[in-house]
């Protein structure tokens, strides 16, 4: 029979895909990259909303307008929200047990989280067009 | 010899008990700032809706803008913000112990200890600095 790295499993468990997922560590780093990335972006977050505290309207468009806080913005939208998704994916995976719904809640994790995270990336573009150094 | 197809049985087809460990388990510093982890990062993730509507009411104009402004000012919004805040110190500085561990560093049970207790002191110590300001000295 043929060899490999396989080879003291059976046909019928290689067939039924038992064992390790053998996939998973993208996701690992991805979850780490984004939480250095937020420790700095969070830094940056808290600074940005106390000067928004108090801010009115017009002080606060300039203020996100201005093209480092819109960029810093969008970073950390990006950021934050891509590792929302994995953790809440972590949770879905790991406690819904019927299957259907456990993938139909995964779908719409990430529907939900890219329609929000574009909504606030659409939103910080258009301030930042309004209220930027030209604007 | 022709094996029978293979079944799973959830936990919910059991006759026989489970074995108690919640109800028995005594909890401690290492498992409760674990799930608590958890827990922040599903209350960050819920309350990311808040952060969006932010940025909608702001795209949206003046008026948008001053009623997520009053929402924030009410007690229920600043309710809310508070919990928010909290769960972001918490989360940030247990993720960093996490970061930690990843890298091999303050994996023994003295190591874990402290780092635990550091986590939670930086989470009031935030949490209580950032109010402060907001509401004693703004």
């Amino acid at each position: 029979m043929s060899g490999g790295s396989d080879s003291i499993r059976t046909p019928l468990a290689r067939a039924r895909g038992l064992g390790s997922a053998r996939d998973g560590v993208g996701r690992w780093v991805a979850l780490r990259v984004s939480a250095v990335a937020n420790v700095f972006l969070i830094v940056w977050f808290v600074w940005f909303t106390l000067n928004a505290v108090g801010a009115d309207y017009i002080q606060f468009s300039y203020h996100l307008g201005h093209p480092f806080n819109a960029v810093a913005m969008i970073l950390f939208t990006m950021s934050a929200f891509w590792h929302a998704a994995i953790g809440m994916r972590e949770i879905i995976e790991d406690y819904v047990e019927c299957e259907a719904l456990r993938i139909g809640a995964l779908i719409m994790l990430y529907m939900i989280i890219f329609a929000l995270g574009v909504t606030c990336i659409f939103s910080v573009l258009k301030i930042a067009a309004l209220y930027g150094f030209n604007g | 010899m022709t094996t029978a197809p293979v079944k799973t049985v959830s936990a919910k087809d059991r006759s026989r008990p489970l074995s108690p460990h919640l109800q028995i388990y005594r909890p401690q510093i290492t498992s409760v700032l674990s799930i608590t982890h958890r827990m922040t990062g599903l209350a960050l993730s819920i309350g990311i809706v808040f952060f969006v509507w932010w940025l909608i009411a702001a795209a949206a104009g003046p008026e948008s803008y001053a009623l997520f402004l009053a929402f924030c000012g009410s007690g229920f919004g600043q309710f809310l913000l508070f919990g928010w805040s909290l769960c972001l110190f918490y989360h940030l500085a247990s993720g960093i112990r996490h970061l930690f561990w990843d890298v091999g560093h303050f994996l023994d049970l003295k190591g874990a200890y402290v780092t635990g207790y550091l986590v939670l002191a930086f989470t009031v110590l935030a949490t209580a600095a950032l109010w402060g300001w907001v509401w004693c000295v703004r």
